[in-house]
C-alpha cells in the first residue's frame, strides 16, 4: 500500500435502483492510491453495479462518487474525463470483433489521447509483449483464445495509461487452463503499483495481491478489511458461510 | 484429427444420374406423383411460351425500338456520351473486379465477354464500334487491376466516388444550346429528353445513393437522446412507411412546388429522383436501426470504458458492424428500389416502362403488348438477377455469415 494514503476513488452513501429494486443501498469505499482492492459475494449481490458506477456504465442516484478529484455528475465532460483516467476490463473481453488486436489497441490512443499511430503502436507491441501475446497483433479476435482475448482486452485498457484498472470477472468466462494467463498478468500489474478494483472469486489471487477485500451481499457491504482477517476471521457469519462455500472446492 | 475433406461419403450418397433422380424425385409414391405433376406443368407452360415467342410474337417492334428502350428519346448526335459515360463504368467494373476478385472468372467473363457478343448481333455500325470501346475499356481495367492491384486501389475508389457525378455530368452536358450553334458534343440534354434504361437506372443509383446518409441520419436520429431530433425521426419514418411509393410520387410531382420560391420550377425528373430518395430513406433507417440493434451492449459499454464519445463509438466501433451485418438487406433494396422505378412511368416519365408505354401508342406497333411487356419483364428480371449475383460474391468475399 502506498503511504501517503492519497485517494483516488472515493464513494459515499452511493444509492442505485433498476425501477423499483434497490440494487445497491449505500455503499462507502475509500481506495487509496495503488491499492488492490477485491470485491466478491453472491450473485446479484451489486458487485458488478458498483464496479460499473465508478465509470459510469452504470448512473448512481443518489450519493457521491469522486475519481481522481473528478465528480461523477451528468456533465458528459467530466464522465469523459474520468473513463479516460480508468480502464475497465470484462467478463466476456468485448473486443471489437471487425478490428485487429492491434486496432483495437491503438483506437482509443489516437481517438482520445490524440496519439500519433505510430506512438499508439510502439505502445501496443510493448503492451502485447507485456502480456505475453506480441505474436498476434494482426489477427482478428476471433481468432485467439479466450485467454488471448482477455489479455488483448487487459492491454488495450491499460494503452490508455489508466490511473485506475477495474476488472469485473475477468476469469468467470474462461475455461481452468486460461484462468492462470489472466491471473499472472493481473498479479503482474498488481506489483507494478497500479490500482486496482477487482471483482473475482479467485481467492488466490486475493491473498496474494488485495490489499483489502469487501465482502458484498444484497446490495451493501457487509464487511472489508485485509484478506488475512476476512480469511482467518471474518466477522459476520454471511461471510463466514459464502467463505466457506466458495473455498470448499 | 483427420482430415474431414479425406473422409469421403456413404456408397449410397455418391453420384449418379440414377440415383440423384431417385433420391431427389422419386423417393416415394408422393414424390413421384408431385414430380410428374410438376414436370407436366413445366412443359405444358414452356412448350406454349417458346410456341408463342418463335412463330407468333413480332420482336420486331422491339427490334425496332431498342434504342428507345435503352435511351429514351435522348438525341442521337449526343450519344457518344452516354458511351463514354458507360465506358467509364465498364473500366471501373472490370479494374475492381481484377482486384477485389480475382477469382470471379464468370463476372470477369460477363464484363469482357458481353459486349464482344453483343457486337456479332446486327447492330448499326457505330454502335458495334462503341461496343468495341466497351469491350476495350472493360478489358483494360481488368488488365491495369490483375497486373498493378496494390497501386491502382487508390484511384479506383476515386473513381467509383466521382462515378455519379461524371455519368450524370455526361449524360446532361454542359453548354445551353444557343440558336446560331447547333448541337455540339457537349450541349445540354434536358432530363425530359432522358428516358428508358438510362433513366431508370439514373432513378435507381441516385435514389439509393442519398437516401444512404438520409437513412443512417433517420436511424441515428431514431435513438437520440434529444426527444425533438427523435420524435422528427420517428414520425418521419412511421408517416413515409404507411402511404405507398406511388402517392409520394404524385406528391412529388405536385406538392414540391409548394415549398419552393414562387416561379421556381424544379424539374420533374428531379422530383422524381427527390421523392423516392424520401421514400427509400426511411426503409433505409428502418433497416439500419435492425443492425444497430444486433450489436451487443458490450460492445458500447467497451467502447464508452475507453473514453470514446458517443459519436466515435457510433463511427468506430457500431456503424462498421452494424452495416457489414446488413449488407445483403441493403442489397435486397437497392434492388426492390430498381424495380419500383418503373412507379415513375404513371406520373409520366418515360424510364423502361414508360418507354414501353410510348411504344405501344405508334400506330404502327399497337396490339403488341405481349411482346413489349416480355421484353421489359426480361430486362428487369436479368438486370436484377445480375445484381443479385454481385451481391453474392460481395458477400462471399466479404465472409458475411462465415463469422
Ligand atoms: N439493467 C438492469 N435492469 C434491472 N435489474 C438489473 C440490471 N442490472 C442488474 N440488475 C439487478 O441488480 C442486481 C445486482 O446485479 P449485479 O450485476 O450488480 O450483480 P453481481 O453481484 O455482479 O452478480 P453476478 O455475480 O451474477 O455478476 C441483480 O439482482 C440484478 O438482477
Ligand atoms: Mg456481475
Amino acid at each position: 500500500m502506498n503511504d501517503t494514503n492519497q485517494i483516488i476513488i472515493s464513494a459515499r452513501d452511493v444509492h442505485k435502483w433498476y425501477g423499483n429494486f434497490h440494487a445497491l443501498k449505500g455503499i462507502n469505499m475509500e481506495v487509496n492510491k495503488g491499492e488492490v482492492i477485491v470485491i466478491f459475494g453472491p450473485s446479484g449481490s451489486g458487485k458488478s453495479t458498483f464496479i460499473r458506477t465508478i465509470n459510469r456504465l452504470e448512473e448512481h442516484q443518489r450519493g457521491e462518487i469522486l475519481v481522481d478529484g473528478i465528480e461523477l455528475s451528468h456533465d458528459v465532460r467530466n464522465i469523459e474525463a474520468v473513463r479516460t483516467e480508468t480502464g475497465m476490463v470484462f467478463q466476456q473481453f468485448n473486443l471489437f470483433p471487425h478490428l485487429t488486436v492491434m486496432q483495437n489497441i491503438t483506437l482509443a490512443p489516437i481517438q482520445v489521447r490524440n496519439w500519433s499511430k505510430k506512438q499508439a503502436e510502439e505502445t501496443a507491441m510493448q503492451l502485447l509483449g507485456r502480456v505475453g501475446i506480441p505474436d498476434q497483433a494482426h489477427k482478428f479476435p476471433g481468432q485467439l483464445s479466450g485467454g488471448q482475448q482477455q489479455r488483448v482486452a487487459i492491454a488495450r485498457a491499460l494503452a490508455m495509461q489508466p490511473k485506475i484498472m477495474l476488472f469485473d470477472e475477468p476469469t468467470s468466462a474462461l475455461d481452468p487452463e486460461m484462468i492462470k494467463e489472466v491471473l499472472d498478468v493481473m498479479v503482474e500489474l498488481a506489483q507494478s503499483g497500479m490500482t486496482m478494483l477487482v471483482v473475482t472469486h479467485e481467492m488466490g489471487f486475493a491473498r496474494a495481491v488485495a490489499d483489502r477485500m469487501f465482502f458484498f451481499d444484497q446490495g451493501q457491504i457487509v464487511e472489508g478489511g485485509k484478506p488475512d482477517d476476512v480469511f482467518n476471521n471474518p466477522k459476520e457469519d454471511r461471510t463466514k458461510l459464502f467463505l466457506s462455500q466458495i473455498l470448499s472446492h | 484429427m483427420q482430415n474431414p475433406q479425406t473422409v469421403l461419403p456413404p456408397i449410397t450418397e455418391r453420384s449418379g444420374i440414377l440415383r440423384w433422380l431417385r433420391h431427389n424425385l422419386f423417393n416415394t409414391w408422393s414424390d413421384a406423383i408431385l414430380t410428374v405433376i410438376a414436370a407436366s406443368l413445366i412443359y405444358w407452360l414452356t412448350k406454349n411460351l417458346l410456341t408463342w415467342a418463335v412463330t407468333t410474337a413480332e420482336w420486331d417492334v422491339v427490334v425496332a425500338n431498342l434504342r428507345l428502350f435503352m435511351i429514351g428519346q435522348f438525341p442521337l448526335e449526343q450519344a457518344g456520351r452516354l458511351w463514354v459515360a458507360l465506358a467509364f463504368l465498364v473500366f471501373l467494373t472490370g479494374n475492381s473486379l481484377a482486384i477485389w476478385d480475382r477469382k470471379s472468372y464468370i463476372a470477369a467473363f460477363l464484363i469482357l465477354g458481353l459486349p464482344v457478343f453483343l457486337i456479332f448481333l446486327p447492330f448499326a455500325p457505330q454502335t458495334r464500334i462503341w461496343l468495341g470501346v466497351m469491350a476495350a475499356a472493360g478489358i483494360l481495367g481488368w488488365g491495369l487491376g490483375y497486373t498493378a492491384p496494390q497501386s491502382v486501389k487508390r484511384s479506383v475508389a476515386i473513381g467509383w466516388l466521382i462515378a455519379l457525378p461524371v455519368f450524370i455530368l455526361l449524360t446532361r452536358g454542359f453548354t445551353p444550346a444557343v440558336a446560331d450553334v447547333p448541337n455540339t458534343p457537349i450541349t445540354i440534354v434536358p432530363t425530359n429528353l432522358w428516358g428508358g434504361l438510362l433513366l431508370t437506372f439514373l432513378l435507381t443509383v441516385v435514389a439509393n445513393i442519398f437516401s444512404f446518409p438520409l437513412g443512417l441520419l433517420l436511424a441515428l436520429g431514431r435513438r437520440s437522446e434529444l426527444p425533438i431530433i427523435r420524435w422528427f425521426s420517428v414520425g418521419y419514418i412511421e408517416l413515409v412507411r404507411g402511404v405507398p411509393l406511388i402517392t409520394i410520387l404524385f406528391m412529388a410531382q405536385l406538392m414540391l412546388p409548394l415549398f419552393l420560391p414562387n416561379g421556381q420550377d424544379i424539374d420533374r425528373v428531379l422530383r422524381a429522383m427527390v421523392g423516392m430518395t424520401l421514400f427509400s430513406a426511411a426503409y433505409l433507417a428502418e433497416n439500419v436501426r435492425g443492425g444497430l440493434q444486433a450489436i451487443p451492449k458490450g460492445q458500447f459499454e467497451a467502447a464508452h470504458a475507453l473514453g470514446l464519445s458517443s459519436a466515435k463509438t457510433m463511427y468506430f466501433i457500431i456503424l462498421p458492424q452494424a452495416l457489414r451485418l446488413i449488407i445483403p438487406i441493403l442489397v435486397g433494396q437497392f434492388i426492390s428500389m430498381f424495380k419500383d422505378t418503373a412507379l415513375v412511368a404513371i406520373v409520366g416519365l418515360f424510364d423502361l416502362l414508360g418507354i414501353a408505354r410510348t411504344v405501344l401508342s405508334q400506330p404502327e406497333f399497337i396490339g403488341l403488348h405481349r411482346e413489349v411487356y416480355a421484353f421489359v419483364s426480361l430486362f428487369y428480371w436479368g438486370l436484377s438477377y445480375v445484381m443479385s449475383y454481385i451481391s453474392q460474391r460481395l458477400e462471399t468475399s466479404l465472409g458475411l455469415g462465415t463469422r
